[in-house]
């Protein structure tokens, strides 16, 4: 019932939810940050981060370092974090933190049948996948040579069966269609996700749609944006957009229709929340996009911590720490190629 | 003239010494259910934010003696009611006195349970907020635990009304 959570949410996850908030408060501040845009080499930003949670993960790499070294390391803090809590919860939060995995799980996918098609090494890729989206027979999906296959090989016997039946075809995978394979996917993963929180009800459905609606707005305008000036036809690309959120349905009327940035700009700023975030950008400008989404992002996944005996806790500190690794990422490559002015933008401060 | 199977007179029919019975068993079991609920509640949340945090498990522990509290008001209560049974002579059994005293412990008991029953559920769960804040923030603790102070009063009024309606719980004397 919402609002007596507090009655029995301790019982299966008052454990769980401390450790997670003991966690978040490991996140790097604004201090952490603007002592590692400081930094000259990638032997100092290690330096710097011996200091901060990462340290035990980092101190044992020798010299010299990779930025794909630091993500690494520190990616695998999270992996940790992340069985940790998932070996001492109980359903239906077991099942929660699962959810928040297989869009990794899609990413893994995509990943090695693309880089099939390109020829590229089994094992060379395996290397490259996320962490936390791996399953068992993941290396078999290098054999598969179209979707028929690639599913009756692999994904059904994986939690990733359910989002097949919408993108079945014999046709051979090519790069669209991988897109469109990847992009259809996540649609399912999204609407599953969403359903499962709306039955849990209470707080956590409510702040999770919140999240989750974001990330389907999101989505959609990503989709519409990159799939100016290709062949996706607008019936295609009305397919790819998820059926919840802000924008459902008649902004995606109107995304599905658009041809140019200024366009799609027009559509978001009937809606107030997003009107916020196209008013950052200038004209014609769309590569802060992506950084100002971020920013949204966190301010959201942030106010997810000020209600307590839910379970958005759980997927807003993965996802900030996710967002963490990408800042981590971009402060070492900026570093490592000697461009340090452009450090800041596109790091996203959490705190 | 009542009809002979009025609810009420099957009501008036009950022994007081059931009702009283009862109601020394609602002061005591109810009691220690909100205070078990509440010291799990908090004792959940203070393990976990004290793996990170470990200074905060020997503050927080107020939280828990809180909630212990509201037991051992349910202990006393319950004490005190029992020293109000008197036997009364077998024809006094139903006369009014005898009812109002069995009611009075009957409504005693009952109040002090749920005054307990709320009480502890109430600093149950604002201590495991304070146990989680004061892990991130410890300028917090002292001020969450005022709220805590306010809601364990409300533990101590069911107990001073209960302890005021059984006072007047006289029952007939021997020889009327």
């Amino acid at each position: 019932m919402y609002g007596f959570e507090a009655l029995t949410f301790n019982i299966h996850s008052g454990y769980l939810e401390a450790i997670v908030r003991g966690h978040r408060s490991g996140l790097l501040t604004a201090a952490d940050y603007n002592n590692l845009c400081q930094c000259e080499t990638l032997d100092d930003i290690k330096m710097h981060l011996s200091a901060t949670e990462y340290g035990p993960y980092l101190q044992n790499e020798p010299s010299p370092l990779h930025t794909t070294t630091i993500v690494e390391k520190c990616t695998l803090k999270l992996v940790d974090e992340y069985k940790h809590m998932l070996s001492q919860a109980t359903e239906p939060l077991s099942t929660f933190l699962q959810y928040i995995t297989y869009g990794h799980m899609i990413d893994n996918v995509v990943l090695i049948v693309t880089g099939t098609l390109h020829e590229r090494d089994v094992h060379e890729l395996l290397e490259k996948c996320h962490p936390l989206g791996m399953f068992d027979s993941i290396a078999t999906l290098a054999v598969a040579q179209n979707m028929r296959e690639l599913y009756r090989l692999v994904l059904v016997d994986t939690p990733l069966a359910p989002y097949f039946s919408e993108c079945i075809t014999s046709e051979d995978l090519d790069d669209m269609n991988i897109e469109i394979m990847r992009n259809t996917l996540y649609k399912a993963y999204l609407e599953d996700f969403y359903d499962f929180c709306q039955k849990l009800g209470g707080a956590t459905a409510e702040i999770m749609s919140d999240l989750l609606a974001f990330e389907a707005d999101r989505r959609a305008v990503n989709i519409t944006i990159n799939s100016i000036g290709t062949e996706l036809t607008r019936d295609d690309r009305r397919k790819l957009y998820s059926n919840f959120g802000l924008l459902y349905p008649y902004g995606h009327e109107e995304l599905a229709v658009c041809e140019d940035i200024d366009q799609v700009r027009g559509v978001m700023e009937k809606y107030p929340p997003y009107q916020t975030i196209f008013a950052k950008l200038s004209y014609g400008e769309s590569q802060m996009l992506d950084k100002a989404f971020y920013e949204e992002e966190v301010k959201r996944l942030c106010l997810a911590f000020e209600q307590q005996f839910h379970y958005g806790v759980f997927f807003a500190y993965m996802r900030l720490r996710e967002q963490e690794i990408r800042n981590l990422m971009w402060i070492s490559e900026c570093v490592a190629q000697n461009q340090k002015s452009r450090v800041h933008d596109s790091v996203v401060f959490i705190f | 003239m009542e009809s002979s199977s009025s609810w009420s007179r099957a009501l008036v029919q009950i022994s007081p010494y059931t009702f009283s019975a009862i109601g020394i068993a609602i002061a005591i079991g109810v009691s220690v259910l909100g205070a078990a609920w509440g010291i799990f509640i908090t004792g959940s949340s203070l393990i976990g934010a004290a793996i990170k945090a470990p200074r905060i498990t020997s503050k927080n522990l107020i939280s828990v003696i809180f909630c212990e509290a509201v037991a051992i008001y349910g202990v006393i209560v319950a004490i005190i009611l029992q020293t109000k049974l008197e036997s009364v002579p077998t024809s006094q059994i139903y006369a009014p006195e005898s009812l109002r005293a069995g009611y009075s412990i009957f409504a005693s008991g009952i109040i002090v349970g749920f005054a307990n029953l709320v009480c502890g559920l109430c600093v149950g769960i604002i201590g495991s907020s304070c146990a989680l804040s004061d892990a991130q923030n410890s300028t917090l603790f002292v001020k969450i635990l005022v709220i805590e102070i306010f809601g364990s009063a409300l533990g101590l009024f069911g107990v001073i009304v209960g302890i005021i309606m059984s006072a007047q719980a006289s029952w007939p004397s021997k020889n009327a």
